[in-house]
């Protein structure tokens, strides 16, 4: 059985290697994938339309934002499906063992994550509110603040990081990321633009519409930064405890 | 070898890239086809997709370019601004300016990078569910082994059949010897040595180091199905005879008659052969359809 | 709000969704009038839609999300939603069944998966979200992005299912994620030699360039093919199908059977016909020799695969593959009626699959299984399910009033015009296989006949049946309503065939495919 599955993987890399005869070589300039209309009008023009130093800010959230608020409902989506799939799920051979905190959390541990922590969140803070500016955005933000609250599972347990940020509130925060996202285009749209023209925010807001789209990027990112905290952690405390939300790692 | 203009220079040296990225999408694909463990299986779809993010990133480097962020000078709100608000420049009302084709080769082309953003976070969301499945699939099966999973859902699509739960339903010794022979069938057309297989199978058991007292006793239990009034088989036809009085329940008007009650127990024998052999066939084209190892 | 409709096809079961995600607690019933609400707004987006596009000239509306218009940004800037009659009229079909469903799903919900309603409703919403987004979309990534938001959510949708669901799942994230990966590694192949994602944009570069002999070019087309064919489960990628599909809950096979491989379909004749090109897909590939060899080889084990199935769910299942054959085979077939006829069938197609599912829906929830062994004398207690479950049968058989007749009537003379007779033949044949399928079935549903020709009955009626087995006892409104309207919709389809080839016609007119003779 294994020697037959080599036959279709054989047959994609010769179809593959074929193909890579004729490809540009690697990071020659003209090729037409850098040399498009397309790329050149991101990188010339991602200043003028949008006044957001960081192209990739630019063109993820702006450019193709309609691919990033469904982006962003992926990761919803991978919550809801766990939760869906693992929510009172029980069978003959799940983890029954009562569970018991006969290991006390280590203190030099804790005392460690206590000092991290804090420092973690706004770093998370950081890289997203200046992804307009250096590397970084609302799913970088969002992974490293779910990250925090993961840390605080591993070296306490899950229940103590369930008190401070319990299942229910995950959901509620994720949903309230997709409608901040879903929201700004909704509230562009009444204003007289297409869905997620963010420049019509200019109406109301006291900028131009440039600046508009600048602003309204940062509410995006942080809806992409909610959703994106409360799934890794929604992810994490359920793929860990196989859905209980008991004992975990 | 490696001269300008030959084969060689081509491919390893001018796209070395997408040699690369081929060989690991190879091997995440073999991974996902052949490997037997469903965790292995995720580990060989991570590899396939890391190598889909290779190629594309691959193909948004541009040679003598930077990262696609805007140089303090090019940039709308960088030093630039200050500068011009100091010289009082009539520039300043225009705002940022589009670059020329000549700065534009200065900066790596973004889409691609935003594309595999994308990607990435999709392959983050299928493992997370692909786990999950993994562990909802452990719970019921106690495995994660593909070829063992496919033989347990077998038998137990078997127990839960109602058309064989009716032919049980009389519990006489040949139906229940039937039905177990049945049941045992495809693991035996499974491994390779037909003469003993559960010899083979405890063989197996004692092998595989993560198997646990839990599931020797199990392997025990096939064993001594041939018998019929094993423990396992007494489970299996109360549970079969449940499920019956249900099933006649519906079928007959009356099921409490006496009358019914024999036609029901009388019939069944003469038609017990062909089903069990009917069982026997669906389960080994249940086999056949199962996807490829 | 007007302008906007196309939009709003989207906002509606998106938000609807998250609001059902919002009102986890404690207020679930509130989910069904929710989920049912936005389908009737997507609806009216889509019907709205479809009116502007047979109002505009050239039958196309195109939208551009973000503002970033064709006069003063170069396309493909920013992410288009292009509908011409194609698309649009898929969405319907796609917003029809998702109501429909939506509409059914009250009860069965609520029995089946207690104590997640919010999280079905939750997928079932996004689920027809991307799905109306696949066809609408003009952008070759977008498309990717919404076919895994389709995928995710069916992937959590079959799962909820019994205890072998999540072993069939599995089975489905492995090959769908390899369908879903080799479509994206198309793109990128497309992407490094056109530099652009829009599908109008490919389609001018590929025409201007005169891309078609570049070997990226083929290989990409190789792998964008391949990967919808994988993801439309044709046949020899089908393993997935059938399990998912039966172990899956009710309301979920009722939605994904008549969606997920249809819209596929739709993808694959948008990348031939507009991403592509007719001359490029049809006539400088080999593919138009050996596809309609392997759709012959598809439908026939398909059939057969179907005869040996003893359960209605997993027959479906296997018609589902057997009529993905059909669609695939009239593409390739490469002629004007079949492609008409492959259009048509997709929509039709939706509409009976719908209308059997939600039959059997129906049946399993009264005879508590759905092997043919249980459905003895099932016609005179609920003659209005059965009377909806086979009109969708009859429709899948082809015969005459039903839309079923009519699409398979155009890939038929598609067929007669190329002069493909392997897959006239095989049309043929497995329109033989369903006859025996589905009479067999009628046979069994009237008669209380068991198989050895027996009379299990105690001699009261004709027909053998006891006083409990006639007696009166329908399934409930909520759920039969639906099927009644998925019946109608399957005559009224058919009724009305005319119409619905002359919009298939005016989109296929501006594509150079070959008429053959006047027929």
């Amino acid at each position: 059985m294994k020697k037959i599955s080599l036959i279709p993987v054989l047959v994609v890399g010769v179809l593959l290697l074929y193909a890579a005869d004729d490809f540009p070589e690697w990071g020659n300039p003209t090729a037409p994938a850098s040399a498009s209309s397309l790329s050149s009008h991101f990188i010339s023009n991602t200043g003028v339309d949008t006044e957001v130093p960081n192209m990739v800010t630019a063109v993820l959230a702006d450019y193709r934002g309609f691919d990033t608020m469904f982006e962003t409902v992926v990761v919803f989506i991978a919550g809801m499906a766990v939760l869906a799939i693992l929510k009172g799920s029980s069978g003959p051979f799940s983890k029954n063992k009562k569970y018991t905190s006969s290991i006390e959390p280590d203190l030099i541990v804790t005392n460690t994550v206590r000092l991290l922590v804090p420092v973690i969140q706004i770093f998370s803070f950081y890289v997203l509110a200046h992804g307009h500016v250096s590397p970084g955005g609302g799913f970088q933000g969002g992974v490293v603040m779910g990250a925090s609250f993961i840390m605080i599972a591993l070296s306490w347990d899950l229940e103590t990081a369930l008190v401070r940020f319990p299942l229910d509130k995950c959901f509620l925060v994720a949903a309230l990321g997709i409608i901040l996202y879903g929201g700004i285009g909704l509230l562009s749209m009444f204003l007289g633009g297409e869905f997620l023209d963010y420049a019509e925010l200019a109406n109301i807001l006291p900028v131009s519409r440039e600046m508009a789209r600048y602003h309204a990027m940062l509410g995006v990112e942080i809806g992409v930064g909610l959703t994106v905290t409360a799934i890794m952690f929604a992810l994490y405390a359920n793929l860990s405890t196989e859905g209980k939300l008991k004992g975990g790692l | 070898m490696f001269e300008d203009g030959t084969i060689f220079n081509e491919l390893f040296i001018e796209r070395l890239n997408y040699i690369i990225y081929v060989i690991l999408l190879l091997i995440g694909l073999h991974g996902m086809i052949a490997k037997n463990n469903l965790i292995k299986k995720l580990i060989g779809m991570s590899i396939f997709q890391t190598a889909i993010i290779l190629f594309y990133v691959s193909v948004g480097v541009k040679e003598g370019a930077t990262i696609p962020i805007y140089l303090p000078e090019h940039d709308p709100h960088g030093s630039h601004v200050t500068n011009l608000e100091e010289n009082s420049s009539s520039e300043e009302s225009h705002g940022p300016v589009a670059l020329d084709a000549d700065l534009v080769k200065g900066y790596a082309n973004p889409l691609p990078h935003v594309l595999m953003l994308t990607a990435i976070v999709v392959g983050v969301a299928t493992l997370g569910l692909a786990l999950a499945l993994c562990q909802k699939i452990y719970q019921g099966y106690g495995t994660i082994e593909e070829d063992e999973l496919l033989t347990k859902i077998e038998r137990q699509e078997m127990r839960s059949n109602p058309s064989v739960a009716i032919k049980s339903m009389d519990s006489s010794k040949m139906t229940t010897v039937k039905l177990e022979k049945s049941v045992s069938k495809p693991k035996v057309s499974s491994s390779p040595s037909t003469q003993r297989p559960n010899a083979k199978l405890k063989a197996e058991a004692k092998t595989d180091s993560s198997t646990t007292k839990v599931k020797t006793s199990r392997v025990k239990s096939v064993s001594s199905k041939t018998k019929p009034m094993a423990s396992k088989s007494t489970t299996t036809g109360s549970r079969a005879s449940k499920s019956t009085t249900t099933g006649s329940r519906k079928s007959s008007a009356k099921p409490n008659t006496a009358a019914s009650q024999s036609r029901t127990k009388a019939k069944p024998k003469p038609k017990a052969k062909p089903k069990a052999s009917a069982q026997k066939t669906t389960a080994s084209k249940l086999k056949s359809r199962t996807p490829k190892k | 709000m007007m302008e906007n409709a196309i939009a709003w096809i989207l906002i509606f079961p998106l938000f609807g969704s998250v609001a059902c995600a919002i009102l986890r607690m404690g207020k679930r019933k509130i989910c069904y009038p929710v989920a049912v609400l936005s389908m009737v707004g997507a609806l009216w987006g889509g019907i709205e839609t479809l009116m502007q596009v047979v109002a505009s000239e050239e039958y196309t509306v195109s939208y551009i999300f973000g503002g970033w218009t064709l006069d003063s940004y170069p396309r493909g800037v920013g992410i288009e939603f292009h509908a011409d009659i194609l698309s649009i009229l898929i969405t319907l079909v796609v917003l029809g069944v998702g109501l429909i469903v939506a509409l059914y799903s009250k009860l069965p919900v609520m029995e089946e998966t207690p104590g997640k309603e919010s999280i079905f409703y939750t997928l079932f919403l996004l689920q027809v979200t991307g799905l109306a987004g696949i066809c609408l979309t003009g952008d070759a990534f977008n498309l990717y992005v919404l076919i895994e938001v389709a995928a995710l959510t069916g992937y959590g949708l079959i799962a909820m299912g019994s205890k072998r669901a999540a072993a069939a799942t599995f089975n489905y994230v492995i090959l769908g994620t390899i369908g879903a990966s080799l479509y994206l590694l198309g793109v990128g192949y497309i992407y490094i030699k056109t530099g652009t994602l829009n599908m109008v944009g490919i389609h001018d570069v590929i025409e201007a360039n005169n891309l078609a002999d570049s070997a990226t070019m083929q290989v990409a087309f190789i792998l964008v093919v391949v990967g919808i064919l994988i993801k439309m489960a044709f046949f020899p990628f089908h393993a997935w199908l059938p399990n998912a599909y039966c172990n899956a809950p009710t309301v979920t096979s009722s939605l994904l059977a008549p969606l997920v491989t249809k819209v596929m379909i739709y993808v694959m004749i948008r990348m031939l016909l507009s991403v592509f090109g007719v001359d490029f897909s049809f006539e400088l590939t080999l593919w138009t020799d050996f596809m309609p060899w392997l759709v012959v080889v598809a439908i026939v084990c398909a059939a057969v695969m179907a005869l040996a199935q003893r359960e209605i769910k997993r027959m479906l299942a296997y018609l589902i593959v057997a009529e993905v054959g059909y669609m695939v085979g009239g593409v390739w077939i490469y002629n004007y009626y079949g492609m008409i006829g492959s259009i048509f069938h997709v929509i039709s197609d939706a509409c009976m699959t719908l209308c059997l599912f939600l039959g059997a829906g129906l049946i399993l929830r009264k005879a508590k299984t759905t092997h043919f062994d249980g459905l003895r004398g099932l016609f005179s207690k609920m003659p209005l399910t059965m009377t909806g479950f086979f009109i969708g049968g009859f429709s899948i058989i082809g015969l005459p009033p039903t839309c079923g007749f009519f699409s398979k009537w155009y890939l038929i003379t598609g067929g007669m015009v190329s002069q493909r007779w392997e897959y006239l033949v095989v049309l043929m044949f497995s329109t033989m296989v369903m006859v025996v399928l589905f009479f067999r079935l009628i046979e069994r549903i009237h008669l209380a006949v068991s198989e050895s020709g027996e009379n299990l009955g105690h001699g009261h009626g004709d027909l053998g049946l006891t006083e409990e087995q006639t007696r009166f006892d329908e399934g409930p409104l909520s759920m039969l309503i639906p099927l009644i309207l998925a019946a109608s919709v399957v005559l009224i389809v058919g009724i009305y065939n005319q119409d619905v080839v002359n919009l298939i016609k005016i989109f296929l007119a501006e594509f150079n495919l070959p008429k053959g003779v006047d027929y």
